[in-house]
């Protein structure tokens, strides 16, 4: 057989359910990729001897027929999730050696479905990021090569500082990277402003945000609790609907994880569209949109329209105010939420003269300076004296985003359709060096998703004038992700399947 | 909060009387068998860290699910002190750092309790009842411990009490005096335990109370308070009171100022000092837990949960009162703990019920008292107890064998009936018997006779020489009966 | 609003992280960024919008009262940087 690792997920279920292939096979050419790959930084640790003792084991689970829905499928997951004894550190110094006792309740249900583990990857900082540069492990090369490069410099760059490369956007910059360089067939990632869907737009592949409850949080490192979900990337909208299918599910250790029956995700896939009204909001064509958005946003109208959805526009009036409120509302549950990096009970402790200085030199080396910024920023909006006039205001403007969307589903519209980010993706060290604002201003289409607690998804329809992937995002009703897919998957077939660079490091 | 000051509560000071002003949180152990937010278990005492769940020690992701026990316990206890029930509440976290405090927050409710305003009804003394406002009762988690003790320069950390429930019961600035703190954090403890959902046990920590104290010239507005934290005795509580009443009176006569402070009572040395440690000006910064939703239930749950209520002090007490004729200062010593209820119940029923209150509260208590004893080891049963009333009223003992009969049932055990009748402590209310001590009495003292005829009053000395000659024995009223025909008084 | 540079030294405190005075005036600055970037939010009408509490209206789980969980206190203590008969160390704290 040829290259296995261009396999699409679901292609590769079939080839192996078949027996025209092994997970053996699969998992090890995985393997192979991987260590061609250690350029790119996607993955901050492999555990080549886990993923083919997984895979063995489900060669042994599909020859009895006990297969899962997963088996043999090798993927990658994102530092955030807890793994069972293996390195889960959020990408940060100060989880220094962590290894935890527990697995996260959404790869265990992969693992439960016969998935293979090939390793833990890269990611900005406690997912504190929209380019991957805050990582502890340093930054992450997309496959993606920008305009003129060519392979040798490229290499060149992917051994030293990567400047000049194209970042894969964040912060589950390791799991888009590694979905498009083919490292693995999918991965999961964590999406708290955009840190599925930006990534996967600026990498060419698929990546849904599933509404607020659908999948456990228990065992994913907290950022903001009231924003943190769970979500696949992969490399099409099939391929994300069996991966979500798997990860999504009740969990009675997280009081807020609804307790509904999971659909069968795929069976979306190609479901007509017909009658099915999607919104066009006018907010969201910003002041200063690239013209090659404003095209693929137009194009995108069109390949719905002509597999018969009507199209409205509507208005979402409070959109603007998503990005700053959102900015108070991350960092105060992240102050919060990060508290327990003390140097006490597991990771980084640098010692002190007394314990207020072992906490504060602990959590000055352990924590880089973006986390750093936001838990000085939560704290601050939390103080006295500041909490109404910040967060307290910034969860009205919450309110307020979610019935502006709450009008437009009153109204009928089944599905939004908006760009999923302002620009294709930028050069490594680009951005956010001397206004860390700059950076955030990548998450203005997708924050306000999180913030209403919707579901969201991002899907490849384009390329850039310089030849880069764009993606588009539709925004869903709350628990209504089975549209989310139909609909992807007919811009996915409109636009074509999106060619993803070839090995070039 | 300006009532009149009360002039028999008041401090004399040096330059004239001052009041004192106390207000009191008590944080109760809630009974479960599993911690607020965990599965771990909230035995006391096991080993260092053995009563951990990865949610206690607050690993990376780990999340908080609530024990619905815990719920049900703080709506039980907000219903035991006649509150207000939120049907909506919600969690807050606290947050602060601290090393047994490892998520870096508390737990609490700050903004919406659990439970609003209620009341708790103190008796002070037999005739002295107060009425103390509850402010609020609100769930949140306990910390774990620290030692300090174990080594020059290390703390130890032991996270096993870590995320047990607590509730915290705010009261009003209601009371006056040690006195009357001590009596409201006794009969506080005597509803928790009746309602079962605290067991009230100080020595293991249960039960602690921050004292906030502030002292005031009478009919003026409230002085500046300071909070004396973890007082875990009930003795200390009014010893706390009392000293801080008297440091804050010396300062003000003196002319000072009271700092707001926090302060510790050190019961070797009988004195408050200053928690320097927790000078620094605290930002809690709460804000809403955002891994809880909104606690929520509706008046079904709260009914179903009085139904299910035992009967609480305040209605036994008045119960007592009305069914068995007893003062209400007697009922109240009867009901502050359930089983010595059950107990007095149990001998009342049936029999002479103030001379049986008599006899539980006067004889039983006082000698278990004095020996340390429980009601639950008390060495005479209630059914003994019972028949030695039944003796009484029966007229076979008189009160004085009565109390001679519960010595020998209580350190030699047996029915009392039996043991009246193979001890001869039987009454002698054969008149025959007695009119022939009487008339012997009579003849060989003609000189007390005739003064007894003078003067009625010199009949007792005839009674007491009627009583020794029939060993204590002879009917008393009989004696009476007979003497004063005899003597024709 | 913008924070001065004693507020940053009180905010870094409050949230234990150490700061050395060289780095101060460069927080100030990305903070007060941070600030006037979400300052917008001042203009908008929030008279008598209730503040979110739960992203998704659900109503919360509640667990059974049974002990389910215990880590065991080799495992509480096996990532802590110090720790002593299952103890969890730290520099001595002074009440």
């Amino acid at each position: 057989m040829t290259d296995v690792t261009r396999l699409t997920l679901a292609e590769a279920r079939d080839a192996l359910a078949a027996r025209k292939l092994s997970a053996v096979e699969l998992t090890q050419a995985h393997l192979d990729a991987m260590a061609k790959a250690r350029g790119l930084n996607a993955y901050v640790v492999e555990t080549p001897d886990q993923a083919l003792a997984m895979a063995a084991a489900s060669d042994a689970r599909i020859a009895s027929g006990a297969a899962g829905p997963l088996e043999g499928l090798p993927l990658g997951v994102k530092d955030l999730y807890a793994t069972k004894g293996v390195h889960t550190q959020a990408c940060s110094h100060i989880l220094d050696g962590f290894k935890p006792d527990y697995e996260s309740t959404v790869t265990s249900h992969l693992w439960r479905d016969g998935a293979v583990m090939l390793g833990k990857l890269n990611m900005d900082e406690f997912a504190m990021g929209s380019s991957n540069e805050t990582s502890y492990y340093g930054p992450v090369a997309s496959p993606w090569l920008p305009a003129g490069r060519d392979a040798a410099s490229a290499r060149e760059a992917l051994a030293g500082d990567k400047k000049g490369l194209l970042t894969p956007g964040g912060s589950s910059g390791g799991s888009a990277s590694a979905v498009a360089a083919h490292l693995c067939l999918g991965a999961t990632a964590s999406d708290t402003g955009g840190s599925i869907r930006q990534p996967a737009a600026f990498t060419g592949t698929v990546g849904i945000k599933p509404t607020y409850g659908r999948c456990s949080r228990w065992g994913m490192v907290a950022f903001a609790s009231s924003l943190d979900q769970a979500g696949p990337i992969a490399r099409t909208v099939r391929d994300c609907a069996i991966m979500l299918r798997s990860m999504a599910g009740h969990d009675a250790k997280d009081a807020t994880c609804i307790d509904a029956p999971v659909p069968d995700y795929e069976a979306s896939i190609g479901a007509s569209i017909k009658g099915k009204k999607i919104g066009v909001p006018r907010e969201y064509r910003i002041e200063g949109m690239p013209a090659e958005i404003e095209k693929l946003w137009a194009d995108g109208v069109a390949y719905l329209k002509a597999a018969g959805a009507e199209i409205v526009d509507i208005s979402l009036p409070h959109t603007r105010t998503a990005l700053p409120a959102y900015y108070i509302v991350a960092p105060a549950e992240a102050s919060s939420n990060l508290a327990r990096y003390d140097g006490v009970r597991y990771g980084l402790r640098v010692p002190g003269k007394d314990i207020s200085s072992m906490y504060e030199n602990t959590r000055r080396a352990g924590f880089g300076p973006e986390v750093r910024r936001r838990i000085m920023i939560g704290a601050y909006v939390l103080s006295a004296g500041y909490y109404d006039a910040y967060y307290v205001r910034a969860q009205k403007i919450r309110t307020l985003i979610r019935q502006d969307f709450e009008k437009v589903y009153a109204q009928g519209v089944d599905a939004i359709l908006t760009p999923a980010t302002p620009s294709a993706a930028f050069g490594i060290g680009e951005k956010g060096s001397a206004d860390p604002v700059e950076m955030y201003l990548n998450d203005v289409f997708t924050v306000t998703v999180n913030m209403a607690g919707l579901p969201g998804i991002a899907v490849p329809a384009g390329l850039s004038g310089d030849g880069l992937p764009l993606g588009l995002q539709l925004i869903g009703r709350p628990f209504d992700e089975e549209t989310l897919f139909s609909m992807a998957s007919v811009i996915e077939d409109s636009a074509g399947r999106m060619a993803l660079p070839q090995p070039w490091w | 909060m300006n009532a009149p000051a009360n002039p028999s509560k008041l401090i004399k000071g040096a330059t004239g009387d001052w009041e004192i002003v106390v207000g009191m949180e008590i944080h109760a152990q809630v009974s479960s068998h599993s911690k607020l937010f965990s599965g771990a278990s909230t035995d006391f005492g096991g080993d260092p860290n053995s009563h951990v769940s990865l949610v206690d020690a607050a690993m990376p992701g780990m999340l908080p699910v609530i024990n619905e026990e815990c719920v049900k316990q703080a709506v039980r206890t907000g219903i035991g002190l006649k509150a207000q029930i939120n049907h909506r509440s919600t969690f807050d976290r606290k947050n602060y750092f601290y090393p047994d405090l490892p998520q870096g927050y508390q737990i609490s409710q700050f903004k919406s309790p659990i439970v609003g305003e209620g009341v708790v009804i103190v008796d002070v003394t037999p005739t002295e009842q107060i009425t103390v406002g509850i402010e609020r009762l609100h769930l949140e988690q306990d910390a774990g411990k620290s030692l300090h003790d174990q080594s020059p320069t290390d703390s130890f950390v032991d996270l096993n009490r870590s995320g047990v429930a607590l509730m915290e019961i705010v009261s009003k600035p209601d009371i006056r005096s040690a006195e009357e703190a001590r009596a409201y954090v006794t009969k506080l403890r005597t509803i928790l335990r009746y309602l079962g959902t605290c067991d009230g046990n100080m020595e293991q920590g249960s039960l602690r109370a921050d004292v906030n104290v502030s002292v005031r010239r009478p009919g003026e507005g409230l002085g500046t308070r300071c909070e004396i934290k973890n007082v875990n005795s009930i003795r200390f509580i009014g010893q706390a009171v009392d000293v801080e009443a008297r440091r804050q009176i010396a300062i003000l006569e003196d002319g000072g100022s009271i700092d707001q402070e926090t302060r510790l009572f050190d019961p070797a040395r009988g004195e408050t000092r200053s928690m320097r440690s927790k000078e620094e000006a605290h930002d809690y910064r709460y804000f809403p837990d955002p891994d809880l939703l909104p606690l929520e239930f509706d008046e079904a749950f709260v009914e179903e949960l009085a139904r299910g209520l035992p009967e609480l002090p305040d209605e036994k007490k008045a119960r007592f009162m009305r069914d068995y004729g007893i003062a209400s200062y007697d009922a109240g010593v009867l009901v502050a703990e359930r089983a010595s209820a059950d107990f007095y119940e149990a001998v009342a029923t049936g029999r002479d019920a103030k001379m049986a209150a008599n006899w539980v509260i006067n004889e039983l208590f006082g000698r278990l008292n004095k020996e340390g004893f429980d009601i639950a080891a008390s060495p005479v049963s209630a059914a003994q107890l019972g028949a030695i009333v039944d003796l009484i009223s029966e007229g076979v003992i008189s009160g004085k064998i009565a109390k001679d009969l519960f010595e020998i049932v209580w350190t030699e055990g047996g029915d009392p009936r039996a043991l009246v009748e193979t001890r001869g402590m039987k009454q002698v209310t054969d008149t025959g018997a007695i009119e022939a001590a009487v008339d012997a009495i009579i003849a060989a003292n003609p000189d007390k006779v005739a003064q007894a005829q003078a003067k009625p009053t010199m009949l007792g000395w005839f009674v007491g020489q009627v009583m020794k000659q029939t060993g204590g024995k002879a009917n008393p009223q009989s004696v009476n009966d007979v003497l004063k025909s005899k003597l024709g008084i | 609003m913008s924070v001065d540079q004693a507020t940053v030294r009180r905010i870094a405190h409050l949230a234990r992280i150490a700061v050395s005075p060289e780095e101060v005036p460069h927080l100030q600055q990305e903070l007060n960024a941070i600030l006037s970037f979400v300052e917008e939010l001042s203009a908008v009408d929030v008279e008598g919008v209730e503040p979110m509490t739960s992203v998704v209206p659900m109503k919360m789980v509640w667990r059974k009262d049974a002990v389910t969980d215990h880590a065991g206190a080799d495992v509480v203590v096996a990532n802590a940087p110090v720790s002593e008969d299952n103890f969890f160390v730290v520099p001595k704290v002074v009440e």
